[in-house]
């Protein structure tokens, strides 16, 4: 089985700060980290090749610094590492971010599953996975919280996904796209020998010279449909307290309730 | 000249980070209150490799360096002192002892297990009677035909009752004081080995310290360390590791002061504004965040020292010395500034400070690596080659396998 896991590297806080001139994110400034869903992604990938054999391939978009989310995964475990890194994939949104990824997908060759977490903890659009499914023209199952079955013979996988009105079971063809949500797994450490195997690996780096086929008008800022025209900080919002006063429990209860129902909060 | 950790160290870092956050830090109240050591916490450092850090592959290590085994030790003890202790006794003071001075023999029969975290390994120098005076230990073993007799009672030992081998310092020949003390490898099956638990510490209460009792206890003969009379040369190495352990847990210490003191100032208001911006708290921080930085400094010295293969006994010393006072000192200020919630066990710090007492009085006191700092500087110490030394980290050798 050849399970190929997309990460991304995000930076370690939740003060993300924009640059003004392109309004996209800043990522140099603060310590970069696997965005936390996308581990999920991993142990799920690591636990499919454990049960069925074969190998786990990370892939991931960015700066060369990224090349340590890429170790880390090496270091749980992850049998290989691609790091797609150039000048022309700067600035991509999601749309662009996809397509790229797509195509290094397709020159990795045969596959079986294709894992991503559910959203990226900075940007927080959740597209990219679906994105590439649609690149690829294979299924996409999003928000899977289990891995019920995969059937390599057959063909098919089966999962229950994680929705707001509850579990969805579903069964699909082979090759297909998961996007996972943290229930699935208890993500595993890195291990020592993990560390030791990343430390002595060189990781290839693909620029868009090594993808063939890749439409370059669709790379980067230039290529990517989204146009941000202007961040900003929200005003905070004006809320006023109420202090509910009364003689009794029962009696605030009752006013409480009374203003809850008027507000038509319940 | 670089000061930088490699990316690997960092993962280190991470990877110890989180183990302790996950597997130590939600019960680890639970066990101070209690003063109860979680058995459990061995079999899950094994599996992770904590237990054989910085010991060869094909000795059954995780082949990390040194440094790997400082920054293990600093992550343990930011969030509980007991955890770092593990790997005092265990990697520190007994493992790398015998990949120091160990035959090969010893180290298939004894390294391995212990580095694959199978068994359990402590060191057994200190006496009822004997702790800064190591000479004065009154232990003896005699030797009778192919064992030793040993005879002795070992107090205050970390891992006393759950430790399955033990590294126990005796006299072979009394009468040539310590010329004439010996090590032996001892296995808790072996007759007249006896281990009792000590109840009642100031800290490190989720630790387990007992004694150890040897009562015509027989060793083979085989389970000489090095030869007879090198015993208090093998001790002395020893404490070079153990104390590198113990300083480095103490930089981890200092940190957990500084997080929770920093975190507690920007939440707690006095004089209407939060503490922090208070003068004589922000003394007190920028004091824990001075000591960080510097007995961190002292800590990646001796590392780099030991991944050398130079000898550290007065740089680990320096470490030691200052990081455990350093410590000590943080947890008393970071307790003042947390007040009267910091004076209960609601919050962490008061823990902090019982704990940090402890490694200002073990592996050395205070005192004195006082007199051996003044000894070297004054030119009245000074370091003879061993016949064995702790071997260099060796990239290539350590990744070898078996």
């Amino acid at each position: 089985m050849h399970v190929i896991v997309c990460i991304k590297s995000v930076p370690d806080t939740t003060e993300v700060r924009f640059n003004p001139e392109t309004n996209t994110l800043m990522r140099d400034e603060v310590e970069s980290i696997i965005n936390p869903f996308d581990t999920y992604a991993i142990e799920e990938g690591l636990r499919l090749t454990e049960a069925h054999g074969g190998k786990v391939t990370v892939l991931s978009m960015g700066p060369p610094k990224a090349e340590k989310e890429l170790k880390e995964a090496i270091a749980m475990g992850c049998h290989e590492a691609v790091l797609l890194s150039a000048r022309e994939f700067a600035g991509s949104d999601t749309w662009a971010t996809a397509y790229t990824l797509a195509q290094a997908i397709r020159k990795l060759g045969d596959y079986d599953i294709v894992l991503c977490g559910k959203q990226a903890m900075d940007g927080d659009t959740g597209q990219v996975g679906p994105g590439i499914a649609n690149q690829l023209g294979i299924s996409q199952l999003t928000y899977v919280s289990k891995i019920r079955e995969v059937d390599l013979e057959g063909r098919s996988i089966t999962v229950e996904r994680l929705l707001e009105e509850g579990r969805e079971m579903v069964r699909t063809q082979l090759p297909a796209l998961l996007t996972v949500v943290k229930d699935i797994n208890q993500p595993r450490y890195p291990t020592f020998r993990g560390i030791r195997r990343a430390r002595n690996m060189q990781l290839p780096t693909w620029t868009p010279d090594d993808l063939p086929g890749i439409e370059r008008q669709y790379l980067g800022l230039d290529g990517s449909p989204t146009k941000v025209i202007r961040v900003f900080t929200p005003p905070p919002r004006e809320e006023k307290v109420q202090m509910i006063a009364g003689e009794t429990v029962e009696e605030m209860a009752d006013l409480l309730a009374g203003k809850l129902i008027a507000e038509k909060v319940v | 000249m670089e000061l930088q950790l490699t990316p690997e160290h960092e993962m280190v870092r991470k990877m110890v980070r989180e183990f302790a956050e996950r597997e130590i830090a939600p019960t680890i109240k639970e066990h101070d209150r209690s003063q109860t050591f979680d058995r459990s916490l061995l079999p899950k450092m094994a599996a992770q490799g904590l237990l054989g850090i910085c010991i060869p592959v094909k000795y059954g290590g995780a082949g990390m360096d040194y440094l790997s085994l400082g920054l293990a030790c600093e992550e343990l003890e930011r969030v509980d002192t007991s955890a770092r202790v593990i790997l005092s006794v265990h990697v520190g003071l007994n493992s790398m002892t015998l990949l120091q001075w160990a035959t090969e023999e010893q180290k298939q029969a004894y390294l391995v297990p212990q580095a694959m975290g199978e068994r359990i390994a402590t060191y057994g120098l200190t006496e009822p009677n004997a702790g800064s005076d190591v000479a004065g230990i009154q232990t003896t073993a005699r030797r009778d035909g192919d064992h030793y007799v040993l005879n002795g009672e070992k107090m205050w030992i970390s891992l006393a009752d759950v430790a399955d081998q033990f590294l126990i310092f005796a006299y072979t020949d009394k009468s040539q004081r310590h010329r004439g003390m010996s090590a032996f490898i001892v296995e808790r099956e072996f007759p007249g080995v006896h281990t009792g638990t000590i109840h009642g510490k100031m800290g490190v209460r989720a630790g387990n310290t007992g004694s150890i009792s040897l009562q015509d206890a027989r060793v083979p003969a085989k389970n000489l360390l090095g030869h007879e009379g090198e015993g208090f040369k093998i001790a002395m190495s020893a404490l070079d590791n153990g104390r590198y352990t113990v300083a480095c847990g103490s930089v981890g210490l200092i940190r957990a002061c500084l997080e929770a003191s920093v975190r507690y100032a920007h939440e707690r208001y006095a004089f209407g504004q939060p503490i922090g911006q208070h003068q004589l708290v922000q003394q007190m921080i920028a004091r824990m965040a001075q000591r960080l930085d510097a007995g961190r400094l002292l800590c990646y010295q001796a590392g780099w020292l030991k991944n050398q293969g130079v000898r550290n006994t007065r740089e680990t010393s320096m470490a030691k010395w200052y990081c455990c006072d350093a410590a000590f000192d943080s947890a008393a200020d970071a307790v003042q500034i947390h007040g009267a919630y910091g004076y209960s066990d609601e919050y962490d710090v008061e823990r902090y400070l019982r704990n940090s007492k402890g490694a200002v009085i073990y592996e050395g006191s205070r005192e004195i690596h006082q007199i051996m700092q003044a000894q070297y500087a004054l030119g009245y110490r000074e370091d003879r080659p061993l016949r064995c030394e702790l071997p260099a980290y060796d990239q290539d050798a350590w990744e070898a396998e078996a």
